[in-house]
């Protein structure tokens, strides 16, 4: 699947397109198909993301989604070395799932 | 230290204005993020991977209690509770909301503190020896020099769009602490036979992916005409550049590429005519920045005996602490480098402790060291103990200066948009690897540099162990280098072989260190018996 993210231009929180909006969880984003670059071209315009780009991602049996490169797992989650940081402290996968 | 005058303090509060207005424009949709992002990076706004990334600018690594105390309240309110010292003595916050960038400007103003510069292509933050104006070698402060390069350079037409960035270092003393010779601009204040002050000269050095060791192009530059000599290499690297290719930029390449003799000859006629100019700072100015460096008032007859009865506390003093050049006096180092902590991490909390101390303890004055450690210079030998024991209820005391565990590590991929694997967690594990204080100990002087990517801010190439993340096929990747050193006898390290994963990294450096403490000879540090036995050995013992 393909899936958008960026950041939140007034935040800087990186963000996930869910089909409709923007969100900060990465199990919300959807497939953009081939219509990412002109969805984002639209949210660009609209001030609603920054440096946003499509990146692959796969689906799980879970139903989670999971970037396919290892930067982009970091940003769904936060920084490996600041579990207290990351969006789901106590999730007992936190950390695990990113490499 | 240097105190704004009125003028420093309205360029910098009408900087915050303009920056609020850019802001505003961007939020508003004004601007595009093209045209934006010039603008917020010459105010040190970076996009990294979670967020925005504020980079403050801390010349040559001098703070006070005052600066460090807002830097707190900075983290506290408007980051997530700490900051991360950088290795050009600067301080980054990584959690930063572009809406509250301005306010947070409009804070640093208030304690004489800014961002710009810390991005682009400009002269950045000029650094120096972190012992300035305590060590017990130097000749004099290089500070008064550095803030004058400063002043000179700071919104000057001439450097505002320079080819690439440009680092200057200024030292005064022989044994070289700031890696000096990895600049674009390495200055030694030195003394000449008649007794005069001067700057040896070292242009041409760098790191990142093509790196250089600098070369001396001149062994004694007047004191008072450091300014024309400086124009002079910006000025023929400015002519040449390769503006067309942004890894051909740097002053170093040029240096490679005109040759030495060439450069030198170049630099030389330009400084012949730009000396005629009469650009150079005028004797009164220099000595109204000098003065703002003039030694605090050091107490005399103090006693240097020091209360070791403490085992713990004498580990410290052995290991953290440094000669000063006033008779009762000693600078404290802080390592900022706890087992299983974040090397250059701290938070709110420890930066007020710190701040409280150089205020009762080091005449309100503290320095950042490039190692991602903080200093308190001018410390009374007796109030020492107190002092660590203040250190160790802040988690602060840990022994390990210069020692395998003092380790630099970039931010890595965990925070940094442009590294390619992650640097701490492999810092975290060389050091809980080698967390035995006995083992460190007997180790001795061991710097160990880690870098996320080829831009090299972990000074891989200047460790006498480095390690480089590179991205091998989606997943990190560790090359493992020998040999490198930023001190006065600067070397550059050479890759091993063959990279490892995350956990072999840390199985190949114990096994390089382990090599080293079979062969060494009686006081020889690892890189002493690298220089004598070669890479062969090592190659041997790593990858068997």
């Amino acid at each position: 699947m393909k899936v958008i993210t960026g950041n939140d231009l007034k935040t800087g929180a990186v963000i996930w397109w869910d089909g409709r909006g923007w969100s900060i969880h990465v199990e919300d984003a959807a497939d953009a198909g081939d219509g990412g670059e002109q969805i984002l071209a639209v949210e660009d315009a609209a001030c609603r993301v920054n440096g946003g780009y499509v990146i692959e991602a796969e689906r799980g049996l879970d139903g989670k989604v999971r970037p396919a490169h290892i930067k982009d797992r970091i940003r769904a989650l936060g920084p490996t070395v600041r579990p207290d940081l990351t969006l789901k402290p106590a999730d007992p996968d936190a950390g695990s799932w990113v490499i | 230290m240097y105190k704004y005058d009125h003028y420093d303090q309205a360029m910098v509060d009408a900087r915050v204005a303009d920056f609020r207005d850019q802001t505003r424009r961007r939020i508003a949709g004004q601007m595009t993020d093209d045209q934006f992002k010039p603008l917020r990076l010459k105010n040190g706004l970076y996009l990294q991977l979670h967020a925005y990334m504020l980079r403050i600018a801390i010349p040559y690594g001098t703070l006070d209690s005052r600066q460090l105390r807002k830097l707190a309240h900075i983290a506290r309110t408007y980051d997530r509770g700490y900051g991360h010292f950088t290795t050009r003595q600067n301080l980054q916050f990584h959690w930063i909301k572009l809406e509250q960038a301005p306010d947070i400007l409009a804070e640093l103003a208030e304690v004489e503190m800014h961002c710009i510069q810390t991005s682009g292509e400009s002269i950045r933050n000029i650094s120096a020896d972190h012992y300035a104006g305590a060590a017990a070698d130097e000749i004099m402060d290089p500070r008064p020099w550095a803030e004058m390069l400063r002043q000179m350079t700071s919104f000057h037409p001439e450097f505002s769009y320079l080819p690439r960035k440009f680092k200057i270092c200024v030292i005064a003393a022989e044994e070289d602490r700031a890696a000096m010779r990895w600049h674009d601009f390495g200055l030694r204040i030195v003394k000449n036979e008649a007794g005069e002050v001067g700057f040896e000269v070292y242009p041409g050095g760098g790191m990142g992916r093509t790196p250089f060791i600098a070369y001396k192009s001149a062994d004694f530059v007047p004191q008072h005409q450091i300014f024309s000599y400086l124009q002079a290499v910006l000025r023929v690297w400015n002519r040449h550049a390769r503006r067309d290719n942004i890894h051909k930029q740097r002053m170093k390449i040029l240096v490679h590429e005109l040759g030495e003799e060439e450069f030198t000859r170049q630099v030389e006629e330009a400084f012949e005519h730009i000396l005629r100019l009469g650009t150079d700072f005028p004797q009164a100015e220099y000595d109204r920045i000098a003065a703002y460096f003039e030694p605090p008032a050091f107490e005399t007859g103090l006693r240097d005996e020091i209360d070791r009865s403490d085992p713990d506390f004498a580990v410290w003093l052995d290991q953290n602490v440094a000669a000063h050049k006033a008779p009762g006096y000693a600078i404290a180092n802080i390592s900022l480098k706890p087992i299983r902590g974040i090397g250059g991490d701290i938070t709110a909390e420890q930066m007020e402790v710190v701040a409280d101390l150089a205020e009762r303890y080091s005449f309100d004055e503290l320095r950042v060291a490039h190692t991602q450690n903080l200093v308190l210079p001018h410390v009374r030998k007796q109030d020492l103990y107190a002092v660590w024991q203040a250190l160790r209820g802040a988690g602060l005391a840990d022994a390990n200066l210069d020692l395998v565990t003092d380790i630099i590590a970039c931010p890595g991929l965990d925070y940094c948009s442009l590294a390619n694997a992650r640097s701490i967690p492999v810092a975290q594990k060389i050091a809980e690897r080698f967390a035995d204080p006995a083992r460190q100990h007997d180790l001795g002087e061991l710097k160990i540099k880690i870098s996320g990517c080829i831009n090299a801010c972990g000074h891989h190439h200047a460790g006498h162990i480095g390690i480089l993340g590179v991205d091998r096929k989606g997943t990190e990747n560790y090359q493992l280098l020998l040999g490198g050193s930023g001190d006065e006898h600067t070397t550059q390290a050479k890759i091993t072989g063959p990279g490892f994963d995350e956990d072999g990294i840390v199985d190949a450096v114990e096994r390089a260190v382990e090599h080293y403490r079979t062969i060494r000879e009686s006081g020889e540090r690892f890189i002493d018996t690298y220089r004598r036995v070669g890479m062969d050995g090592f190659k041997e013992a790593i990858y068997g």
